[in-house]
């Protein structure tokens, strides 16, 4: 379970997050949708303490993770995140990208990160493209493979910051069709995204950022359906 | 006897000056290197307060013309009475003036890598060593390379000035031969053609795996 109390972020004198409160279960998908800036994806960063924050307490089964003393890099390998510009490791190939982590970090032996690898490449549609270098890929590819990245330490929450804002348009598809693979499977992911239809059709629930604040959050029926705030039907309005 | 002319003695001659070169070189290069990404990492990476007496040091380094350091530091040898072979002290004073460019090649390399990469390394659990090991260096090589061989051949046609502290190097040894047969433009051109000789592989080396890595990525 993740758990966000009243948590304040802000840059310099700039408050990005105004005292957000939220709570995603164990096999729930939260869509987080919002206009620029609204502090959505700052709100991500904060999770796996990427990004500091200046009050409130954000838990991750139950471990504070901005605490003095939280083993920040044990607790990321239960919180996968997948970022807007895929950054892939330019100088491995797609396997060796999806290898790094469980063998630095989980210490698995060569052979057993190769499996893991390539299972998880065959499940996002790149068991093809085992020893090609990323420069090679499009970039939904390549977005594909950070998905695979993050799914090979067996995370129990995934994060996904606009993973197809930097797409082209006929690319977006087959990312998303990943994601539904996963909420299909039960993964438990937050998802911050622009689109709309989409998050209606995949989410447990959508929550609307506004200003650094969570005005309305409930089923996609009720946020997207029937918002009662302005601000959201306003929102709403300008992106469908 | 006396000879006039060249024999194969000088020729031997000529040969053990270039080993010498060479084993400054490579010293100096090595110290050099090892010591400059640790001064790259510091300027790349660390708070003011160490940042800013590194880099003052380095711009010491790299302001003085490397003679007068050589010339300055086999003197304060002599003074301190340490007891340091003239070879010794050139590849110490190279190897410090080469740490001074290598540092700045290595800093311009670190920060030409990506932000985004670095966050996306750590946000899989790894720390911020095995980031700079896997992620930041491998990345920080291919961008630097380049500068750093120049600096390699550079390094190695500076050596010759190791000869005013009393080393008997390339150039110092073909010096020798041209004050005996008189011949200086035969005896330069033969100096010139074997400093070439050693730093062509060099040059090679580095277009190649420069191909290499431009195939991949």
């Amino acid at each position: 379970m993740i758990e966000l109390k009243d948590v304040r972020k802000s840059f310099g004198s700039l408050e990005v997050l105004k005292g957000v409160s939220l709570t995603v279960q164990k096999g729930e998908v939260l869509s987080v949708i919002g206009g620029s800036g609204s502090g959505k994806s700052t709100m991500l960063m904060c999770i796996n303490g990427l990004e500091p924050i200046q009050g409130g307490q954000i838990l991750v089964d139950g471990t504070d993770v901005h605490a003095r003393g939280t083993d920040l890099n044990k607790l990321r390998r239960k919180i996968g995140i997948v970022f807007q510009q895929w950054n892939a490791f330019p100088h491995l190939t797609v396997l060796e990208n999806v290898m790094l982590a469980p063998r630095k970090v989980l210490g698995k032996s060569k052979r057993e990160a190769e499996e893991i690898a390539v299972k998880q490449l065959t499940h996002v549609g790149l068991g093809e493209k085992l020893k090609v270098y990323p420069s090679k890929l499009s970039g939904g590819q390549q977005q594909r493979m950070a998905i695979a990245r993050a799914l090979a330490m067996s995370p129990d929450y995934m994060l996904f910051d606009e993973v197809t804002s930097a797409l082209d348009p006929q690319l977006v598809g087959e990312v998303l069709d990943t994601l539904k693979m996963l909420s299909e499977e039960g993964m438990t992911m937050i998802l911050v995204t622009h689109e709309i239809r989409f998050a209606r059709d995949v989410s447990d629930r959508v929550a609307f950022f506004h200003k650094g604040l969570i005005h309305e959050i409930g089923t996609p029926e009720q946020v997207i359906g029937n918002p009662q705030k302005p601000e959201t039907i306003e929102f709403l309005k300008s992106v469908l | 006897m006396f000879e006039t002319s060249l024999t194969w003695n000088d020729i031997l001659f000529l040969l053990q000056g270039a080993g010498t070169t060479l084993a400054i070189t490579f010293w100096a290069v090595l110290g050099g290197t090892v010591l400059g990404m640790l001064f790259g990492l510091v300027r790349a990476s660390a708070p003011w307060w160490l940042n800013l007496p590194v880099g003052f040091v380095l711009d010491i380094l790299r302001s003085v013309p490397l003679l007068i350091q050589f010339v300055l530091a086999n003197s304060f040898k002599s003074i301190l009475k340490l007891n340091m072979s003239a070879f010794t002290v050139g590849c110490v004073v190279l190897a410090l003036y080469t740490a001074a460019y290598c540092a700045e090649i290595v800093r311009g390399g670190i920060l030409a890598v990506p932000p985004t990469t670095r966050r996306a390394a750590r946000s899989l659990g790894m720390t911020y060593t095995q980031d700079l090991t896997n992620i930041v260096f491998p990345i920080a090589l291919r961008v630097a390379l380049p500068s750093w061989i120049g600096l390699t051949l550079g390094v190695m046609k500076d050596t010759a000035l190791v000869l005013w502290i009393g080393i008997v190097e390339l150039l110092r040894a073909s010096q020798i031969i041209v004050t005996r047969i008189q011949e200086p433009l035969f005896v330069l051109s033969i100096a010139g053609l074997i400093y070439f000789l050693m730093s062509f592989p060099i040059a090679r080396l580095g277009a190649r795996l420069e191909k290499r890595w431009r195939e991949n990525d």
